[in-house]
């Protein structure tokens, strides 16, 4: 026996050296997996960056499968999607997987990104991978966006509306930019025919490309950990940080867990309640889109009603729009706006504690806000948790630096 | 060629090649790009679909509001009551463009006190100028609303007169547009084209 496995071995062995002497598999295997090291005290918001590929190869494999059945045409789109949900095997829970998918890849990354903001993950050497997270954030954006118009429903064609003319705020080039984004003078065929080629094909490409380049950057310099301390400056004799320990098979058996909690949770909303209430698929999208009416009530997916609530609190287009597009890149500049010593929260101040805690709530409430109609008691509070959100960001050099903080130890703290 | 040139590198004409390669390349790529972006541009078909729009107006009530769309878009065209028009004279100061002095919200033929070629017709798109959404007609007068009739739209609270005009306050910033129109006859009325006499 013995000798049979060993046999079996040394063919193995021979078929690895045939591969690497041609590709660098067994090389990147340790670089990027079985010889990653990083910190041993990683906690559960951790779990966030593994959970969002494993939703980004949800929504890759489902929408697959959607795109056989689904047709990118003004007449049958709607109807498509009905077909799928009625007469496709399985079609309804392909579909509910998807539509699912994109709340909890929102979900799943404003929780990666206020993990970079409690440990201070974007501060240096990590500005890049933070840059690079923004554009993914982006992409997203714009991937969520596109995919919203395909159903063809109500909610679909006038949020479209609504979002396209923002673009019109710019001064000048306005309407001209307008026109190119459309292919038309209004939201038409042609316009669905080509968000649809931009859901399925370009933004697809460019966020693979930017969670491929987010990785490289990540693993060049190593992860951050919840005592914002660099493991890289005490390695042992064998050149292995004393406080990391290998992605696999430490990390990938933590990641498992969540992995599997993260499935049920999402199972649970996909089987009982893929509406979500009117959050994850809004009611108003049970319609096909009607050129002649406008819903009475319009509002997004509750991922972009932060940002949407922000660009209803001002009474002015341009402003409106500006306001709303500072919102959604002021966090790029969090690698410079914050001048703190420290990296986590744990030896933070009382003061960077207290914004990152008020401006956690307003951003919250401005998600809520969003969803809300537009008067009253609504954009009172509306512009006063827009003012907080600006706050927080610009006032951030001054308060970063006069916060008392407390000494960081020399290695990261693991009671286990 | 002499014995010293063998290891001579012309550094001046290596570095004309890279130049001239990369302007070369870059004038190339820009001109590429042009097709592609071209082509993103509304097309013959759409262009075509744009095409004005016969309505026949005859049997229009006063008061009475239609619809009709005209390049995918919604055109409201209001035959406006002897009332209607006296109430557009009441409230200027709360109106942002009273004088419709922003040329491209309608040709110079309705850049008029009552924004229209005839009075009484009154044809505006009916896209909300904040962020397209479609305003909801809502005529009557109501003084304890502060309320003089007009267009409200829904989606964030934008106001207009009876001549399309933009209230103060809104955000909507200007007034409704009034496509290109003339009347062919008294009682059809083509949107879409004002050339001729209008």
């Amino acid at each position: 026996m013995a000798r049979v496995e060993a046999e079996i071995g040394k063919q193995q062995s021979a078929v690895m050296k045939w591969i690497d002497d041609r590709f660098p598999w067994t090389e990147t295997m340790k670089y990027h997996i079985t010889e990653y090291y990083a910190s041993k005290n990683f906690n559960f918001w951790y779990v966030f960056g593994v959970l969002a590929m494993v939703v980004l190869v949800i929504q890759l494999v489902s929408g697959i499968f959607l795109t056989m059945n689904y047709k990118p045409a003004a007449v049958e789109a709607f109807a498509s999607v009905e077909y799928i949900m009625r007469d496709v095997e399985w079609g309804w829970l392909i579909r509910y997987m998807h539509s699912t998918g994109a709340s909890f890849f929102f979900i799943v990354v404003y929780l990666h990104m206020f993990r970079a903001m409690l440990y201070g993950s974007y501060k240096k050497p990590r500005e890049l991978i933070w840059i690079i997270g923004m554009l993914i954030f982006f992409v997203l954006m714009a991937e969520a966006f596109a995919g919203y118009l395909l159903p063809w429903g109500q909610m679909s064609y006038w949020g479209a509306q609504v979002i396209i003319s923002l673009f019109g705020a710019i001064p000048g080039v306005g309407e001209a930019l307008v026109e190119i984004i459309r292919g038309d003078y209004s939201i038409s065929d042609i316009t669905l025919n080509r968000f649809f080629a931009l859901h399925v094909i370009a933004l697809p490409l460019a966020l693979v490309a930017l969670v491929f380049v987010h990785i490289v950057a990540l693993h060049e310099v190593g992860s951050n950990n919840p005592d914002g301390v660099e493991i890289k400056n005490y390695k042992g004799a064998d050149g292995v940080p004393l406080d990391g320990v290998a992605f696999h098979p430490y990390h990938t058996s933590k990641d498992l867990v969540a992995i599997v909690i993260f499935l049920i949770i999402f199972s649970c909303v996909v089987f009982f309640a893929p509406e979500m209430g009117g959050y994850f698929l809004e009611h108003a999208n049970f319609e096909p889109a009607n050129v002649l009416a406008t819903p009475e009530h319009i509002a997004p997916v509750w991922y972009f009603t932060p940002f949407y609530a922000i660009l209803r609190a001002v009474p002015d287009k341009l402003w409106g729009a500006a306001m709303m597009g500072g919102a959604v890149l002021l966090p790029v500049f969090l690698p410079w706006l914050d001048r703190s010593r420290v990296k986590s929260i744990r030896y933070r101040g009382w003061i960077y504690k207290s914004t990152l805690t008020c401006f956690t709530i307003s951003f919250v409430m401005l998600g809520w806000l969003g969803t809300m109609p537009a008067d009253g008691p609504y954009v009172l509070a509306t512009r006063f948790c827009t003012a907080i959100y600006f706050a927080f960001f610009l006032l951030m050099p001054y308060y970063t630096t006069v916060d008392k903080t407390k000494p960081v130890p020399e290695r990261v703290i693991y009671n286990g | 060629m002499s014995e010293d040139d063998v290891d001579h590198i012309d550094r001046s004409r290596r570095h004309f090649l890279t130049v001239a390669t990369v302007v070369t390349g870059v004038a190339g790529a820009g001109l590429a790009t042009i097709p592609f972006l071209a082509s993103l541009k509304p097309s013959a078909r759409a262009q075509a679909l744009g095409a004005p729009v016969e309505v026949s107006i005859g049997s229009m009530q006063p008061g009475e509001m239609v619809r009709v769309m005209w390049r995918g878009k919604l055109v409201f065209i209001l035959r406006r009551t002897e009332e209607m028009l006296s109430r557009l004279s009441a409230n200027l100061d709360q109106l942002r463009d009273p004088k419709s002095e922003i040329v491209e919200q309608q040709p110079d033929y309705a850049a008029n006190d009552t924004r229209s070629v005839n009075p009484e017709f009154l044809v505006v798109v009916g896209s909300c100028t904040h962020l397209g959404c479609a305003p909801l007609e809502d005529f009557e007068v109501r003084p304890s609303d502060n309320w003089n009739g007009g267009f409200f739209c829904p989606c964030h609270g934008s106001k207009f007169d009876l001549a399309g005009r933009v209230y103060k306050g809104v955000p909507a910033p200007l007034n409704l547009q009034v496509p290109p129109h003339r009347f062919v006859r008294d009682n059809l009325l083509l949107i879409g084209l004002d050339s001729g006499a209008a």
